[in-house]
């Protein structure tokens, strides 16, 4: 049994593309070129340049050893947070933008929660010279102040969106609306491994390049290609299937997934997913979502803004579901200590989504011969607000 | 399903009303079907709120906010629904998003369906191919008509496609756009309304999206067998209530 993608679009009992008749012909043109596309000599140059020569990729692969010791176990930490824009999310928008040029496409939108996603896409579509619109939560432009500003003068046209409770979610509804109205000349691109079928799979893909990457080095440093256990933070999933990706079907590597549990798991205030979520669809997958009996989603809770998703990809939730992943959940105050010991033993300060991943390590106990790469997904530049509230710095 | 076939073989056009269930008040359900059917309105789509309905504009999410906020719930939808045709005799169809029907459980929807007099069903987010793969016997089984929809992009063949899986009619978006639009129709969405009269399908075909005042209404049902009215009555009934439901109806349909 493979945990990568079948041909219908499904991770086992999850995934599909549940989309209104009115997306048919944008979803159908992209399920049947992308993976023809991607695989074309010109695409692959072009991706590959783009990776190296303006995301500033290969990341590294950088061994911790203060925070090895401290746990005592073999700790590498893979340096998303150094990629331009400061998380992996740019592997993503790079990629993407190549696709919708070579669809013909000449509009983009996006929906963003923190803004990284956003960010991420504005640069891109800077770079092609495309115009982009990005909405985003009337809350979350609030509480961004200055992703949004990046957004601006990067070019592009924020949206707030007003409707339902004005976050992550609602945002995402605002763009299929948006890709609705214009089903000809546009390309949405969507930020995680989430959305219709094949958007989990593209992103996964375009992510991809974080565990092709990883097996390089490792190889390299440990002379090994597979480590013991992989961990990532999981909001939709992006960053973490980028790990995992060449790993899914190694069962000797562990496959370990971080999500938010906010104020705790029974707080009312979680984003927990696999803990709280049943089956159900959201932006057109099947998938684990938060949601009441009535089947109405739920409004998450994380004190980062990435992890503040009701869902996670289809992937996630075949993981999960059929065992192969192990699912930990960290709080807000746990991942806050977990961003501050990092910055205090490496000198790195990540971002909080990243945090909770790194959090594991105080219950987590791993032996002292495991090599455990964690994902740092992004760098804590966005968050210095809130780490400054939070520690009174 | 043999109310909504017996409305389309009438040599008339048909007129159509969609309303959120349990808005602006949570028991207004019932007595805005009824007052619709004295109306002369030929059949009814009674909205199952959710709360991220990703094809509706502001009119019909705002709408579904306030009904969800009013403590609707698929289940009370029901409950309100029990008895109605002891007095109605239209058809009436529920359309409503994928995710509240499978919390509910399929079968146990259309089980609850069948059992208070539904006909039919338009769940926009669920296409054609899982439906027949996976749910299709069950609605047959409890005698409920699916409804699909199709819009100016949807090819010829996938429109045949969907034509040969619809037992009842087809719904016919508009506009490439979601539901509220108060723009009006140009002379592209005449030809498309054209184009696809022309390809005599075996459903007759009713349109939706963007029908707000008696010349969209025209145009509309200039080529098709039917127009569906969802926001443009929402925003009425927000202003001037039930009572005004025979004014609306004689707005769009002089008798
Ligand atoms: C640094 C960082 N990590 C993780 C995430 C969560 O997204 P995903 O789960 O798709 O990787 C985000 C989202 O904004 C992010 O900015």
């Amino acid at each position: 049994m493979s945990y990568q993608v079948d041909e219908k679009g499904y991770y086992g009992d999850f995934g599909g593309a549940y989309i209104p008749e009115m997306l048919y012909p944008n979803v159908e043109e992209l399920r049947r070129q992308y993976l023809d596309i991607m695989k074309e000599e010109s695409f692959q140059k072009e991706f590959k340049e783009l990776l190296r020569d303006y995301v500033g990729r290969p990341t590294p692969l950088y061994y911790a050893e203060r925070f090895s010791k401290k746990y005592g176990t073999k700790v590498y930490l893979k340096r998303e947070d150094l990629c331009h824009t400061g998380a992996h999310k740019i592997n993503n928008t790079v990629g993407q933008i190549l696709m919708a040029k070579r669809l013909g496409k000449n509009r983009i939108i996006a929906e963003t929660g923190a803004g990284q996603h956003g960010v991420a896409t504005a640069t891109v579509c800077a770079l092609m010279g495309i115009e982009c619109i990005v909405y985003m939560g009337e809350i979350d432009i609030d509480r961004q102040a200055p992703n949004v500003a990046r957004m601006k003068m990067l070019g592009a046209t924020v949206i707030p969106a007003k409707s339902g409770s004005r976050t992550l979610k609602d945002a995402t509804n605002e763009a299929i609306r948006d890709w609705i109205n214009n089903p000809v000349d546009t390309h949405y691109i969507i930020g995680s491994v989430v959305g219709p079928h094949p958007y989990p799979d593209m992103v996964a893909r375009f992510q991809a390049v974080i565990s092709e990457e990883i097996k390089v080095q490792l190889k390299e440093k440990e002379n090994r290609e597979n480590p013991d256990y992989v961990v990532a933070c999981v909001g939709g999933g992006s960053n973490a299937a980028g790990a995992y990706f060449h790993y899914l079907d190694t069962p000797e590597v562990g496959i370990i997934a971080v999500e938010a549990a906010g104020k705790g798991i029974d707080s009312g205030e979680s984003a927990a997913t696999s803990a709280l979520g049943k089956e159900g669809i959201i932006h057109g997958s099947k998938t684990l979502l938060m949601q009441s009996e009535d089947g109405q989603i739920t409004e998450p809770y994380s004190i980062s803004a990435g992890l503040d998703y009701p869902g996670v990809g289809p992937m996630h939730a075949n993981l999960f579901r059929s065992g192969r992943g192990e699912f930990i959940s960290i709080t807000d105050d746990a991942a806050m200590k977990a961003g501050l010991q990092l910055a205090k033993l490496e000198g790195i300060i990540p971002a909080i989504e990243s945090s909770h991943a790194l959090a594991i390590f105080e219950d987590r106990k791993f032996k002292e011969d495991d090599i455990v790469v964690v994902n740092l997904s992004g760098r804590g530049d966005k968050d210095l607000s809130t780490y400054i509230d939070y520690f009174q710095l | 399903m043999n109310r909504i076939k017996n409305t389309l073989a009438q040599n008339t056009k048909l007129l159509s009303i969609y309303f959120t269930a349990g808005y602006p008040e949570p028991e207004d359900t019932v007595s805005i079907i009824k007052d619709l059917e004295k109306n002369g309105i030929d059949f009814i789509e009674i909205g199952l709120p959710f709360s991220d309905p990703l094809a509706d504009g502001p009119t019909i999410q705002e709408s579904s906010g306030v009904a969800l906020k009013n403590g609707m719930t698929t289940k009370k939808l029901f409950q309100q629904l029990e008895g109605i045709r002891e007095e109605v005799e239209i058809p009436l169809i529920i359309m409503g998003y994928f995710n509240p029907i499978l919390q509910f459980g399929v079968e146990a929807f259309c089980q609850s369906c069948a059992a208070v007099g539904i006909d039919g069903l338009i769940i926009p987010d669920l296409p054609v191919e899982e439906y027949n793969e996976k749910y299709r016997e069950i609605f047959e089984k409890y005698g409920l008509s699916n409804i699909f929809l199709i819009t100016p992009q949807t090819s010829e063949e996938r429109i045949r496609f969907i034509d040969s899986v619809s037992e009842g009619f087809i719904y016919m978006v508009s506009t490439a756009s979601v539901t509220g639009s108060t723009k009006g129709f140009t002379k592209e969405t005449r030809d498309y309304f054209r184009r696809i009269s022309e390809m005599k399908l075996r459903n007759p075909q009713i349109v939706g999206f963007g029908i707000s005042d008696k010349e969209t209404y025209g145009q509309a049902t200039e080529f098709a067998k039917g127009a569906i009215i969802g926001s443009a009555f929402i925003k009425h009934l927000n202003s001037s209530r039930k009572q005004d439901i025979a004014d609306f109806v004689k707005s769009i349909r002089p008798v």
